[in-house]
């Protein structure tokens, strides 16, 4: 089976639960288990909340969804057009955050990473992030 | 999400509710260090049973909360966790620091 969806939202954080359960809602195509469904929640709320606070800096932006399934393979893509990272290397390192007053417990990488099969990340300064995600499911 | 604070000596005990991000967080936060502040709580508990979903920035907020109340000489526990909860807690290195107790939703 394969079916694709694509979605576009105004980088609020009031749009990060809303993007997870869309996400979610559109994962339970596939045979899904509680823990499947969310560990991919889990890790897109993760990129989105990144794009979000890292890449728009809290201002405006938009950020885009997309996700897409071949046979038992989700793959999901989310990309913003904001700052952009300087070193991923360092951003993905555990608990490293480029805001610590803020209390962001630089795990979100680390999180995407555990939660999902695979993850890249593609991005260029003053151009924008996009976050790739994979992950098989098992049912 | 929802908050429901019930005080016991100098412990405040944290009924959360519902979802945990970057969104909620803050009030979360704000609840809490009002209540921390007011120099009546020692100590904090968290009651987790009806927290359907939490990211990493819930981790940061309870990072934020355990510092304070370490600073102020007292403990931090949690309860009553999923195990999907209680996967983000494993990696994130709070489960080394923050007293979980033994019983499980």
């Amino acid at each position: 089976m394969e079916n694709y969806m694509k979605l576009e939202v105004p980088a609020k954080s009031c749009n990060e639960s809303f993007v997870r359960a869309t996400v979610g809602a559109f994962s339970v195509q596939l045979d899904i288990s509680i823990e499947e469904l969310s560990d991919i929640k889990t890790a897109v709320s993760e990129a989105v909340t990144n794009s979000i606070v890292h890449g728009y800096e809290n201002m405006k932006g938009i950020v885009k969804i997309v996700c897409r399934f071949i046979e038992d393979v989700m793959e999901i893509e989310i990309t913003d057009y904001g700052k952009g990272i300087e070193d991923i290397g360092q951003a993905m390192q555990p608990l490293f955050t480029t805001q610590p007053d803020s209390e962001r417990s630089g795990m979100g990488f680390t999180v995407m990473e555990t939660f999902m099969d695979e993850l890249s990340v593609r991005s260029a300064v003053g151009e924008g992030t996009v976050v790739t995600m994979k992950k098989k499911i098992r049912g | 999400m929802d908050i429901k604070l019930e005080c016991i000596g100098q412990t405040l005990v944290v009924k959360l509710s519902g979802e945990i991000d970057h969104h909620t967080s803050g009030d979360i936060r704000d609840i809490l260090d009002r209540e921390i502040s007011s120099g009546n709580v020692t100590n904090l508990v968290f009651d987790f049973d009806r927290v359907t979903f939490m990211d990493s920035s819930g981790i940061g907020m309870m990072v934020g909360r355990y510092k304070q109340i370490s600073a102020l000489g007292g403990k931090v526990m949690v309860i009553r966790v999923s195990p999907q909860l209680d996967k983000i807690f494993e990696i994130s290195g709070l489960k080394k620091i923050l007293d979980f107790g033994k019983e499980k939703r």
